[in-house]
């Protein structure tokens, strides 16, 4: 689309104009997001309190130095990275399993498409709620099952046990994200040329070799970007967790932190500083992926 | 064999996506303290949760808000989407990658990046406590990838339609308005639904910017949702309410789910 | 100018216009189903006898949220509420901002009520809010299972547990396998912090932080009580115990799943419901002691009734409090709804131990019930989530308790800066 030198005139208003039509959501932009995100590291250099804004003295680095020598800080930073990791690493491996089995032609193929769906669509707070309600120590389905199955002598205290409410927030979470990344990688999939299986198939590949061999290294690219959606949805974590174990530090998110910091305990400034942690981590992370991984994020130059 | 196991394998899948669902709304017409002992359907199903959902909540009220605060949302951003959109996927200038660039890092940071930064502004503007509030700051969940999507679709428009148009003379408002958004339909559908579901699941912000329960959303209703006392934590109506706001969801997905894969695969696909 | 003198000379001014005609107040009780019933019909009695006019404010459920939003209207100078219900943990936060009430309760007035609430809400020397219904924690036990077994009502803790063993051993060989021992509300929220400080006081470890400001968190009596409970965990005390707030320790109890529960007085009217599988066979009494010598100590709840300095008519938002909180009033809502009342002389109310014959037996309890330290003023939050979250951990097993109560202890002095808070 973009056409030959001859007509710069052209071009030169069309640029303009193009900056005309990307004026109202640079505005919005810049209102909703740059401003706000600015303040916000404003008042990490600050000891803002909620009740007063105006009264805020610039306190330098002094925030920052409280939020990182405090232990709760550093447990939330463990526990979001190990959240991010183990839940987007689960979500890949099943969310391929899924794929595959979509993959394959059966009947009523798209209704099983639909209801994978389902979940993704369910609000983070009701699908929290619903899984809180399964995962009740007396009366919940879970514990019931597994000690009518034998499996379990006595009902385990899924959300309250720290250990264990990790891992029920993994859960959750698991079941809500995996249709995501099962579909990204069906659409994927759907693009791979029949004719390699094809030749593999007359090589004698089995299945399994034929999956680690072509499948894998050619749904590698989306899969890795899917990745790298899923995982910073992951980092900046909050609703599961704030409805599923309600707050307490040993299970605490950093964007619960922080949030907690600015209204519960009325400290903007160091909420502020928490937050700004938060996107510094996240913005370091997400460099050191694309740059081990070797992901390019092509922004369409094409 | 292959197909036993195959089938089982489906069904293993459909089993576990599908079975909270079912859970909750076995549990929401289970009544009393028969909630207090799991079984596999309610011997005595009852509607009384679904009723007093509304009668002891303003959980009507929270549905509108959180209907109007969607739309609000879906409009504004594809309205400031389609314009973005036309510039960045159909013209060439300076800085574009740049721009892209910068909504998708927008798209990334974190809400809570922001949040005390939109309290600020939320109360400068005499908008804390309303529904308004919530719209405004939505928009940075929407607003980026709004954009990045219709400027995916925007692409793939034929090029001999615009030139069709510019010999013609008309402007590009006019090759907007009149050439390229009868061909987005689809596009537009898709679009605005997944704003609709992310302005529709918005959980942090509607918690911090409101702060009565006639100004709550239904994720902070259902998250908050208290019994007849201020200590009393009624399950059944938590269901009720779950299932609620969760029926109109799956007949959007159930219809519309083959516009949402187009959208999701769109956006993280090409992007 | 500061905001403060501000706010005065705006009520001054204000003072002039009222003194004739009908006036209108604002208030701001609870919003929840019948308590906001109750507390509509008490303002409207008021403005009918007076001829004034009351409306009431909508306010967050959420006891959070309810005073994030009086401290951003007080912080601002708002005058949009005149009278506000606030948490016994809260003279400390919004004290500042609210009118001192000795001039208008004179000293026989004040003795009137329970002395342990005065205390907790006089400021600095100033009373800054008057006791409206009153909450202390108490033990509830399963009168019928204890008979079974000849046990008495347990008198401490270390017998509580005892007698707990001997009913779950035998209920337990009787294929009674969900029955569990005791539970309390052991979620990291502020239910834990009170839950906390009755264990730790009733060993006689303190409140936390003393009156003087100083943290006492960490002391041996402390760890002991912390370490006793933590070591009911997984045999008398269900796990499940770390993620209950009132209602899931309620849920267990009144199931019958419970021998022991610790929770508000609101929970026996509840317990004893037409529909309560344990209806007739719960019992009530004093927390237990931490030890033979220790003391019986339960949290003190409830809310009070302040005015505000920026309101119009503080006058009159006095008198309205006064009618509130007067006798009658507090009898009424006894009567209707089983408020407990914070007038010591109600507790021996023949019409009121009639319809609640279980308050007999509170008045000694909230005699001597214990406050949350409020010298800690608007950083109680961060104090409550530092005591919680040490006490979660060595609950759940995570480090023993000498140890998270030293780390607590440290972030608290460090908070405290050197006691002026």
């Amino acid at each position: 689309m973009a056409r030959p030198r001859e007509t710069s005139l052209l071009a030169r208003q069309r640029a303009r104009a193009a900056w005309v039509f990307m004026l109202p959501t640079l505005v919005g932009m810049a209102l909703v997001a740059g401003w706000p995100l600015a303040r916000t590291v404003g008042f990490a250099f600050t000891d803002a309190r909620l009740t007063d804004l105006s009264a805020a003295r610039f306190v330098g680095l002094g925030s920052f130095v409280s939020v990182l020598e405090d232990p709760d800080w550093w447990t939330a930073v463990g526990t979001t990275v190990r959240f991010a990791f183990v839940s987007v690493l689960l979500e890949s491996v099943l969310g391929m399993g899924i794929a595959l089995v979509l993959h394959r032609r059966f009947a009523g193929r798209g209704l099983v498409r639909a209801a994978v769906l389902v979940p993704w669509a369910v609000p983070t707070v009701v699908s929290a709620k619903m899984w809180a309600w399964m995962f009740h120590d007396v009366y919940g389905v879970i514990n019931a099952v597994l000690m009518w199955l034998g499996l379990l002598a006595e009902p385990l205290a899924w959300t309250a046990e720290p250990s264990l409410a990790f891992w029920a927030v993994v859960m959750v979470d698991v079941w809500k994200a995996t249709p995501f990344m099962a579909l990204l990688l069906l659409a994927a999939l759907q693009l791979l040329p029949e004719d390699v299986y094809e030749a593999a198939r007359l090589d004698g590949a089995g299945p399994v070799r034929s999956f680690f061999r072509i499948t894998l290294p050619l749904v590698k690219g989306p899969l890795m970007v899917a990745a790298l959606f899923r995982l910073l949805d992951a980092l900046r974590v909050f609703d599961v967790f704030y409805v599923l174990t309600g707050g307490g530090s040993e299970t605490q998110p950093m964007a619960g932190y922080a949030r907690q910091w600015m209204f519960e305990f009325q400290e903007l400034g160091v909420g502020s500083a928490a937050a700004t942690l938060l996107v510094l981590l996240i913005a370091l992370l997400t460099a050191v992926y694309l740059v081990l991984g070797r992901v390019r994020l092509d922004v369409g130059e094409s | 064999m292959r197909r036993v196991a195959f089938a089982g394998l489906v069904g293993l899948v459909l089993l576990y996506t599908l079975f909270p669902f079912y859970w909750a709304i076995a549990s929401s017409l289970t009544t009393g303290s028969a909630l207090f002992a799991p079984r596999p359907w309610p011997a005595h199903p009852a509607w009384s949760n679904y009723t007093q959902v509304f009668a002891q909540q303003p959980f009507a009220r929270n549905i509108l808000n959180s209907v109007l605060v969607a739309s609000g949302v879906v409009g504004l951003s594809l309205v400031l989407g389609v314009t973005a959109a036309h510039a960045l996927g159909r013209v060439a200038f300076r800085g574009r990658r740049t721009l892209l660039l910068a909504l998708l890092g927008v798209s990334m940071f974190p809400q809570v990046a922001v949040l005390s930064g939109m309290f600020e502004l939320v109360r400068g503007l005499g908008l804390y406590n309303s529904l308004p509030a919530l719209v405004l700051s939505s928009l940075v969940l929407t607003l980026p990838f709004t954009v990045w999507l219709l400027t995916t679709f925007m692409r793939e428009l034929p090029v001999e339609l615009e030139e069709a148009a510019v010999v013609d003379g008309a402007t590009p408002w006019v090759v907007l308005t009149r050439v390229f958004l009868p061909l987005l339909g689809p596009a537009l559908v898709t679009t605005g639904l997944l704003a609709f579901i992310a302005a529709w699941n918005e959980f942090l912000f509607a918690l911090t910017f409101t702060l009565t329960d006639a100004k709550r959303t239904v994720p902070v209703a259902i998250a908050l949702l208290s019994g007849g006392s201020a200590y009393e934590l009624p399950w059944g109506l938590i269901m009720a309410a779950s299932v609620i706001v969760t029926v109109p969801l799956v007949l959007l997905v159930l219809v519309l789910q083959r516009r949402i894969v187009a959208g999701l695969t769109a956006g993280a696909l090409k992007g | 100018m500061s905001k403060v003198l501000m706010g005065r000379m705006l009520a001054v001014m204000a003072l002039v216009p009222t003194v004739a005609g009908a006036a209108r107040l604002n208030l701001a009780c609870g919003s929840v189903g019948q308590e906001q019933e109750l507390c509509r019909q008490g303002a409207e009695a008021w403005a009918r006898q007076t001829g004034n006019e009351v409306s009431l404010v909508s306010v967050p459920t959420d006891a959070g949220q309810q005073l994030t939003m009086f401290q951003q209207l007080l912080a601002a100078g708002g005058r949009d509420i005149d009278v506000f219900r606030i948490d016994v943990v809260w003279p400390g936060i919004v004290g500042p901002f609210f009118i001192d009430l000795r001039p208008y309760f004179p000293e026989s007035d004040r003795a009137a009520f329970f002395p342990a609430l005065m205390r907790n809400n006089t400021v600095d020397g100033r009373l800054v809010a008057i006791p409206w219904f009153m909450d202390a924690g108490l033990l509830y036990y399963r009168k019928d299972l204890l008979e079974k077994y000849h046990q008495r009502p347990p008198e401490t803790w270390q017998a509580l547990a005892g007698t707990a063993k001997v009913v779950l051993e035998g209920e337990r060989r009787a294929g009674q396998a969900r029955l569990t021992g005791f539970v309390f509300q052991g979620k990291a929220y502020e239910g834990l912090t009170c839950n906390a400080l009755e264990w730790v006081d009733s060993f006689g470890g303190g409140t936390f932080v003393d009156a003087q400001g100083q943290v006492t968190l960490d002391n041996p009596r402390a760890v002991e009580a912390v370490s006793f409970i933590a070591s009911l965990m997984g045999n008398v005390v269900p796990r499940g115990v770390l993620s209950y707030e009132e209602e899931g320790a309620r849920g267990v109890f009144q199931s019958g799943n419970a021998v022991f529960m610790r929770n508000w007085p609101y929970a026996w009217a509840l317990a004893n419901s037409a529909e309560s599988p344990v209806r007739g066979k719960v019992g009530v009494m004093a927390l237990p002691r931490g030890g033979p010598d220790g003391r019986s100590v339960g949290t003190l709840g409830g809310w009070q009734l302040g005015v505000s300095r920026f309101s119009a008519q503080p006058e009159l938002a006095v008198q309205l409090v006064k009618y509130l909180t007067s006798a009658e009033e507090q009898k009424r809502r006894a009567l209707v709804a089983s408020f407990n009342p914070t007038r010591v002389a109600l507790y021996r109310d023949p019409d009121i131990l009639r319809a609640n014959p279980f308050m007999g037996s509170l008045e000694e309890t909230f005699a001597s019930a214990v406050a949350r330290p409020t010298v800690t003023g608007a950083k109680y939050n961060q104090v409550s989530a530092d005591i919680r979250n040490a006490v979660h951990a060595t609950l759940s097993g995570r480090g023993a308790a000498q140890e998270s109560l030293q780390k607590a202890h440290q972030k608290l002095v460090r908070l405290s800066r050197g006691g002026r808070w």
